[in-house]
């Protein structure tokens, strides 16, 4: 593939990161020097005044660098790719949630592995050596690991890490996958990743390192793993 | 083919042997009978030790914290001055 003419459209769909938004964007184009790329941000109404700071940061960088693509509340996270895939003209997409827990500086390798590989979706995990957590307690790597081995041996999905939400895709792979996946939340992110590996989908891995920033907030209760086990059924009987 | 029916295939393939052996009589037969047992307690057992080695050996990054930190005053001192609002949300 002719490198010169790759573009990368990096969707960050936003709730309240007036903050975490600008700070992502300084960091992408740090890391970003030599690459054609664009940054959507697909943001619910955030009452904080988030698209206000996006609009201070397309006047610094470029309103062709940073596309605001807004919509008028919480509609969802799969959705909201749905809707910055409509305004990507990159002929690659990179997915990153918006709260510095998946870090810019790791852009670099995702898209050196797509080039290596010729991949049709790179994924970050955290589950492997170079990558890694930050921030969980005990009980929670116990889940994580517990959830993750459950997965494995269920769904043999054929990537390490199924709820990770920090990929790049091959914008047509993308539309493909999306437009099958009905799930909410973590799952969605667990339905995309399997149904790409059924259809046959190139998939490589990078490591990444995550670091959790809402430290104390009790994530996974009692309905969250009721919410995983479902979806692991789910996912066994559909895909 | 859905994932269940590969999984539901499988569980027939091993069914099948361990009928077969039950046939054949090749094992004692009381053995063959707790074999599914066995089966199942050495999964489950297989299952915690790949949780617990996944535990142990689990991946952290301490130092990425810091630089995080680092990163975000780097981001936050550019971002000033040139006019982007970077105060606490």
């Amino acid at each position: 593939m002719d490198v010169a003419k790759n573009k990368y459209s990096i969707i960050v769909p936003t709730y309240n990161e007036r903050l975490n938004i600008a700070l992502i964007v300084y960091l992408i184009f740090k890391h970003l020097r030599d690459v054609d790329f664009e940054i959507i941000v697909v943001d619910d109404g955030s009452p904080d005044g988030t698209q206000e700071v996006v609009k201070q940061l397309q006047n610094l960088y470029g309103e062709d660098r940073i596309l605001l693509r807004p919509r008028a509340k919480k509609l969802g996270l799969g959705t909201a790719y749905i809707h910055g895939l409509k305004h990507a003209s990159g002929n690659f997409v990179v997915i990153m949630d918006a709260d510095l827990s998946h870090h810019p500086k790791y852009l670099p390798n995702f898209i050196k592995k797509q080039l290596e590989t010729g991949a049709s979706i790179v994924t970050g995990t955290r589950y492997v050596t170079g990558g890694g957590v930050h921030g969980w307690n005990l009980m929670r790597k116990l889940t994580s690991r517990g959830a993750n081995v459950l997965a494995q041996t269920l769904l043999w999905p054929g990537v390490s890490d199924l709820t990770g939400s920090f990929r790049l895709y091959k914008k047509s792979v993308l539309e493909d996958v999306i437009s099958c996946c009905v799930s909410k939340g973590y799952v969605f992110q667990m339905e995309m990743i399997v149904r790409a590996s059924r259809k046959g989908y190139h998939i490589e891995e990078v490591p990444i390192t995550f670091v959790d920033r809402v430290f104390g907030s009790s994530k996974l209760g009692g309905s969250e793993i009721v919410e995983y086990l479902k979806g692991l059924v789910y996912l066994m009987i559909t895909t | 083919m859905k994932h269940v029916l590969k999984l539901f295939s499988l569980l027939v393939v091993i069914s099948a042997l361990w009928i077969g052996l039950l046939q054949a009589s090749i094992i004692p037969r009381t053995h063959t009978w707790l074999l599914p047992i066995y089966f199942i307690v050495s999964l489950g057992c297989y299952g915690l030790l790949m949780v617990g080695v996944g535990l142990m050996r689990f991946p952290t990054c301490p130092q990425e914290a810091l630089l995080l930190q680092k990163d975000i005053a780097e981001a936050k001192d550019f971002l000033k001055k040139k006019g982007v609002d970077v105060g606490s949300d």
